[in-house]
């Protein structure tokens, strides 16, 4: 692997650091003839840090100057200004380092390390988080057709013609062999996930094709690993036998499967730490963060495939933790992993503009044009050709528009760039890394900015933006008990007859052991519920107006399951504690409360915001007055507990 | 021989399933039917050890059996079951309906929708609704936080106002379903898969 040190900016020519002794030596003999120095300048002690952090508020900086500029954030995604940024700024720092004579280029080059291991999981943990399983799970078989043999047929295809094109006498690429272009043709195949994300969140596209798009971004990976490895090893063994392809067929599905049962390990183990998590509060988004990242690293120490570790980690662990944890520590984690993916997103737009000004680039007319245009045509002729297939299966059918925004989807990215890196110093290692630069830049800009036209223009339909209503919620779960119930008299072991199953497993076993308390045995039903009144009764609280009022109804109910006798807290589950926290701050008279001890582990309101929420509260308080008394009257709260008392307890 | 006469019988079903699925879902027919007299009781659905802990289990059985009735026969098994064959698009040209196809997505709605409507009057009313809940929910939760569910249900789906949902109200919130999940939902995979399985009807049929 490459040099691990990364050297930011030039280093200072001609002037030797000092060693501390040496500093002090000359320090004290100046001591007799100069003065106590008050203001002295020492940048390598903060050197590493302070460039890391200069980097990331750059990218930041850029991010943020984007919207300021609204014309040309509509026509040209994010994506292709960042890379635009990281041109600029290489180009930069290499003018500036023009008159260097050393032969290590010292701008910055985006390392397999730092990309693997520090910029990419973020972003693969935020997408398998939040995945949307139930279309995913729908269409499994569509999205594994793509990913494996649809990226099969890429490599392959890809390879084959570059060997045949390189077979041209006119070209003088007669150096490469079948196995450096099959080798080129596994990194290039590949759809990039941060790509795909980065282009097609943009353009709110209806959710059937982004997660077949996406989908395949995340499983191709373990496809990727394999080939890569495989051909890595031939062109260094030089030879390929039976055996081997064999082994390597073995490798693959070791590879997937290894990697998700590492990451359903590590999300299990998470969900149950997560059980225990009552008192430190504090600490359980760490929890979530920690126990992901060690699932992609554990995979990356066996070679398996760290993405499928991870997507199946969050995925495992998400119910049960989301079941557990307080309602502020959900928010913690849905926002770091918000934040995290987006540096990292940003980041790694930018080192890719740098890394192209800094590479060494050996340009050949025929290789380029022909990696470009092949890479299309197998991507179009492996879309059209599966989908054939496909659609025999699936009830609802692609259509031709599916299939259109499926292949132009494709999009190559970073981790093509970082695959390549990789590949053992050699004079076709430039030649392959031009390439794959140029197809990064041709899918991101050319494809990526005109997907949003063509959507448009195509009329795809849009993502549906509302809200899942409760009643929708009851039907859909009315349907699945009534199609799991004809298929059982049919005899039938459908789709329907292993979900209810697994669904079944669950609330039994699985459950009860991950979720604490009284929640383990909580119908999906009225979790729902509960989520929707407390997202609906924080909407009100925190809108000064009451534009959305909910049925009063409902709001007659929020009520605590248990009957509060005496200052027995633990009874009342947290969500009622919130509802009756928020509702009863909005109407009694904030009296100054006595200072506590500071502890800088508590989590406490900031006091000043506490007054600033309660001169909005004040205003409403003539409209949530009648609602309370309302309320109160079903709120079964003991007269005996003093309201004062009450609000001790729950901070 | 028996699966002619059935064609024979039910000519309606001649283009809405195709003749290897009534093959295989005559064997099941008469693997469920341990009487061996050509219908089927409530008991032999009951027999069926995951209807039983499906909490929509009884209503299934029960809109099998024709108003007042206590066995079905072929006809009627099939009859039922052909509400849930996928629609697929070449059909709509080749018959033109006389009446609508038994597997169009109304009609689907209409066996779902009459599956909560038990006393027939076209209207699902709270306590209707606050039964299918309740057979949903299980028995842990309190009568008012369903009923609060229930009422909300209603709130939200009721246009006209009448407290109850009727059938059109019914419609309109699987519309908001299906254009969420893109596709029909009532159709199962039983229908593609039947035709390779002919060979193991025998051996699935049995339990």
């Amino acid at each position: 692997c490459e040099t691990n040190i990364l050297y930011f900016f030039p280093m200072t020519r001609g002037n030797r650091t000092l060693t501390p002794e040496e500093e002090e030596d000359s320090q004290q003999h100046h001591n007799n003839t100069k003065a106590f120095p008050v203001l002295s300048f020492n940048f390598e002690h903060v050197r590493k840090p302070f460039e890391i952090s200069l980097w990331i508020l750059l990218a930041l900086l850029m991010k943020l100057g984007f919207h300021l500029i609204p014309r040309v954030s509509h026509i040209v995604p994010e994506s292709c200004l960042l890379i635009v940024v990281g041109l600029l700024v290489g180009g930069v720092i290499k003018a500036l380092d023009s008159d260097a004579s050393d032969t290590n280029s010292s701008v910055p080059v985006l390392n397999t390390k730092l990309f693997f291991l520090y910029l990419l999981p973020p972003i693969i943990l935020d997408a398998g988080y939040f995945l949307p399983i139930r279309h995913f799970t729908e269409n499994l078989g569509t999205i594994l057709m793509f990913a494996v043999v649809g990226t099969l047929w890429n490599a392959f295809f890809i390879g084959g013609m570059m060997y045949g094109v390189c077979q041209i006498e006119a070209a003088q690429l007669g150096d490469v062999d079948l196995l450096s272009c099959l080798l080129f043709g596994s990194i290039i195949s590949a759809v990039d996930p941060v790509a795909v994300l980065a282009v097609f969140e943009e353009i709110h596209i209806n959710e059937l094709l982004y997660i077949l798009v996406f989908g395949e971004s995340l499983l191709n990976d373990a496809v990727t690993v394999v080939l890569y490895h495989l051909f890595e090893e031939f062109s260094h063994a030089g030879t390929v036998t039976i055996t081997d392809a064999f082994l390597g067929v073995i490798c693959f599905f070791v590879v997937s499967l290894g990697g998700v049962m590492i990451g359903l390990i590590y999300g299990i183990v998470g969900a149950f730490t997560s059980r225990f998590t009552l008192h430190s509060r504090v600490i359980e988004p760490l929890f979530v963060f920690l126990y992901s990242y060690m699932a992609y690293l554990s995979a990356e120490v066996f070679h398996l495939s760290g993405i499928m570790s991870l997507i199946a980690c969050g995925v495992a662990m998400r119910p049960y933790v989301e079941a557990n944890i307080s309602h502020k520590s959900y928010t913690t984690i849905k926002y770091f992993m918000k934040m995290w993916s987006s540096v990292s997103e940003t980041l790694i737009f930018i080192f890719l503009g740098v890394s192209t000004v800094a590479g060494p680039h050996v340009w050949n007319w025929t290789f380029v044009i022909f990696t470009v245009i092949l890479c299309l045509v197998s991507r179009v002729l492996g879309v059209v050709g599966l989908t054939f297939i496909i659609n025999k299966f699936r009830i609802v059918k692609l259509t031709k528009k599916d299939q259109f925004i499926v292949a132009y989807g494709g999009l190559r990215g970073a981790i093509a760039f970082s695959l390549g890196f990789l590949l053992t110093d050699t004079h076709m290692k430039t030649m392959f890394l031009t390439a794959i630069i140029t197809v990064i830049f041709f899918t991101v800009f050319v494809q990526g900015m005109t997907i949003r036209p063509l959507v448009e223009l195509l009329a795809v339909k849009k993502k549906k933006e509302t809200k899942r209503s409760i009643n929708e919620e009851i039907h859909t779960q009315f349907l699945d008990h009534l199609l799991t119930g004809i298929e059982d008299v049919c005899g039938h072991y459908g789709h329907h007859h292993w979900k209810d199953k697994l669904n079944r497993f669950n609330k039994t076993y699985v459950k009860k052991c991950l979720i604490s308390g009284e929640r383990s045995t909580e119908p999906q039903l009225i979790s729902f519920y509960n989520k929707m009144e407390l997202r609906q009764a924080m909407m009100l609280v925190e809108s000064g107006s009451l534009a959305v009022l909910p049925s009063l109804t409902s709001m007659q109910n929020i009520q605590p399951r248990d009957t509060v006798k005496q200052r027995v807290i633990p009874s009342i589950s947290k969500r009622r504690e919130e509802e009756i926290r928020k509702m009863l701050r909005s109407n009694l008279q904030k009296t100054r409360q006595r200072l506590r001890s500071y502890s800088r582990h508590d989590l406490m309101m900031d006091p000043f915001e506490e007054d600033l929420s309660e001169v909005k509260f004040r205003k409403q308080r003539v409209e949530m007055g009648r609602r309370v008394r309302l309320t109160e009257t079903h709120l079964n709260v003991h007269n005996s507990l003093s309201f004062k008392g009450m609000l001790h307890c729950f901070y | 021989m028996v699966v002619k006469n059935c064609l024979l019988l039910c000519p309606v079903f001649v283009s809405a399933v195709s003749h290897s699925q009534i093959t295989r879902l005559y064997s099941r027919f008469t693997s469920l039917d341990k009487g061996e007299n050509g219908t089927l009781s409530r008991e032999d659905f009951q027999r069926i050890p995951e209807l039983a802990i499906n909490p929509l289990g009884d209503r299934i059985i029960n809109a099998f059996f024709p108003e007042g009735e206590d066995q079905v026969n072929f006809r009627g098994f099939m009859r039922t079951l052909a509400h849930f064959r996928p629609i697929e698009d070449n059909e709509k040209n080749k018959n033109p309906p006389t009446s609508e196809p038994l597997n169009s997505r109304t009609n689907k709605l209409l066996f779902a929708f009459r599956l909560y409507d038990l006393d027939r009057d076209d209207k699902i009313s709270r306590d209707e609704l606050l039964q299918v809940l309740r057979m949903m929910v299980g028995v842990n939760i309190s009568d008012e936080q369903l009923g609060s569910i229930a009422d909300r249900t209603i709130q939200e789906a009721d246009t006209n106002g009448d407290n109850s949902i009727s059938f059109s109200e019914f419609i309109k919130a699987d519309d908001q379903r299906h254009e969420r999940t893109w596709k029909h939902r009532l159709d199962t995979h039983i229908v593609t898969y039947v035709t390779a399985g002919v060979t193991n009807a025998g051996s699935t049929g049995t339990r």
